[in-house]
């Protein structure tokens, strides 16, 4: 399979720490892909870098076959930060028609998103005036116009109601379904279950890259959150 | 730049002030109540008022926008709007711009509102057409709002952002000629006023207050404040970084 991702050696710096210490992995295309490590293990490091707006001290990120932040990613690479990253004192609606003018869309593309993410109802508020849930959606809405074909998004479910959080999985399988590649962070393991395939990173390293089946196979357990556990444990054996 | 991106991003800016109430009032009235203030003052109409009040309907825009601007701008870094835009087929320049035709446009409104009180409401009497009056101020507008975006780059919090007003903005204030005329200022003073732009601006309205017609100075004066805006608009854009730390 082809591969949308591929990052090798990555080593990034962020003042004088350390946070990413040589990471390789490749991610196919079409997948839905999970990032899980625990907060501060460098997963919004390794989506910046992977979007092109972190300086990077040493290694290569290419994305759909060009550097990783080239000019042409601009039009096809979706990217939600963690913080909602949209203007509070726009409604949702005048949000995603700006974002959709960016790509050249028109509004017919930009009410679509919103309708995907479950915001039909509160399309003509202001942002500011949203729930923390209703907020990260509206962002999100603002990076699916137009189904790019990457989409990398930083914590997007976190405070989301559980059967919301079960409607947005279903979409992302679904844009997956129709070519889109996804990467994924959370900190949350029982969102790690719903991914293609799982990057697991703690304290700037990779200790785990594989399928959840593989990932419980290797670890020898079904609970995913008890596998994390077993391969730091085992990472912390071989150290020793 | 991309014209369907930059009219995209002018509307936006436009949307965002159309629902800051507040913020569109205070901007229309304050220029005029200041006015009036100066009219109360002088108490009455006059040649002091009228030499004030010119070149005061040029200072108004200037400043208000110089301040806006650098806190909008600031707003689009520390919400992480700006570093998202960067990731879209949006240009740089294409967000620059759009702030300087959005808040010119706010600007125009301002000035025609501040100008027709100065002149039917305050008395004022010029010799030129308030029209170029108005033109004047937008062209000023634009340069404060130019020069708010490229301050905006090195204020980190709003607290360093209004600190720029007293260090950009009141020293031009002080050497544009409306204190002491630049021919009376000591050779070096008077060396730094003549690089100031608002210096030019003030010029050009002196000229319009003197003249029945629009003079070649005056003309030359406007370029040169539209120039410094441009220049100050595109140092901006090299300030704006895709990649960060």
């Amino acid at each position: 399979m082809e591969n949308a991702i591929e990052v090798r050696d990555l080593v990034v710096e962020r003042g004088r720490r350390r946070v990413l210490h040589g990471i390789s992995c490749a991610i196919p295309a079409g997948t839905v892909t999970g990032l899980l490590g625990p907060s501060g293990s460098g997963k919004t490091t390794l989506i910046r870098a992977i979007v092109g707006v972190q300086i990077v001290k040493s290694g290569t990120v290419t994305v759909l076959g060009e550097p990783a932040g080239s000019a042409a990613l601009r039009r096809t690479v979706g990217y939600v930060t963690q913080a909602p990253s949209i203007y509070a004192d726009l409604s949702v609606r005048e949000n995603t028609r700006y974002f959709a003018a960016l790509y050249g869309l028109g509004a017919t593309a930009a009410d679509q998103a919103i309708v995907d993410v479950g915001l039909a109802d509160a399309a003509g508020q202001l942002v500011g005036n949203l729930s923390g849930g209703q907020r990260s959606r509206a962002s999100l809405a603002c990076a699916m116009i137009g189904t790019p074909r990457l989409l990398l998004l930083d914590e997007p479910t976190v405070g989301q109601d559980p059967v919301l959080r079960e409607d947005l999985w279903g979409q992302f399988h679904a844009l997956a379904a129709r070519g889109t590649t996804l990467l994924v962070s959370s900190h949350v393991m029982d969102e790690a279950g719903r991914c293609d395939r799982l990057l697991l990173i703690r304290e700037g390293l990779l200790i785990g890259d594989d399928t959840p089946a593989g990932i419980r196979a290797a670890a020898g357990t079904q609970d995913l959150d008890q596998a994390f556990l077993r391969l730091i444990r085992g990472r912390e054996e071989v150290h020793q | 730049m991309s014209g369907r991106i930059l009219f995209a991003t002018t509307g936006r800016i436009l949307r965002q002030l159309r629902h800051d109430r507040r913020t569109v009032g205070l901007l229309i009235v304050v220029p005029a109540l200041l006015l009036g203030l100066l009219y109360s003052m002088y108490h009455s109409a006059g040649p002091t008022f009228d030499r004030i009040a010119l070149v005061m309907l040029g200072v108004f825009p200037f400043v208000i926008m110089f301040l806006v601007t650098s806190i909008a701008m600031l707003r689009e870094r520390t919400t992480g709007t700006l570093e998202r835009l960067l990731t879209t087929p949006l240009g740089k320049l294409d967000l620059l711009f759009g702030y300087g035709i959005a808040f010119g446009l706010a600007a125009a409104v301002q000035a025609s509102v501040a100008t027709g009180v100065a002149y039917w409401l305050l008395g004022l009497d010029t010799v030129g057409n308030a029209g170029l009056v108005v033109l004047v101020a937008v062209v000023n507008a634009v340069l404060g709002v130019a020069l708010g975006l490229f301050c905006s780059a090195f204020a980190r919090t709003e607290f360093q952002a209004v600190q720029f007003l007293p260090v950009v903005v009141i020293p031009q204030l002080l050497l544009c000629g409306l204190f002491v005329p630049r021919g009376q200022m000591s050779g070096w003073l008077q060396a730094v006023a003549d690089v100031l732009p608002l210096s030019y601006a003030v010029e050009a309205l002196v000229q319009i207050g003197a003249h029945a017609d629009a003079t070649t100075t005056m003309w030359r004066d406007l370029t040169v404040v539209a120039g410094a805006a441009i220049v100050a608009l595109v140092l901006a854009a090299a300030t704006l970084r895709r990649r960060t730390p």
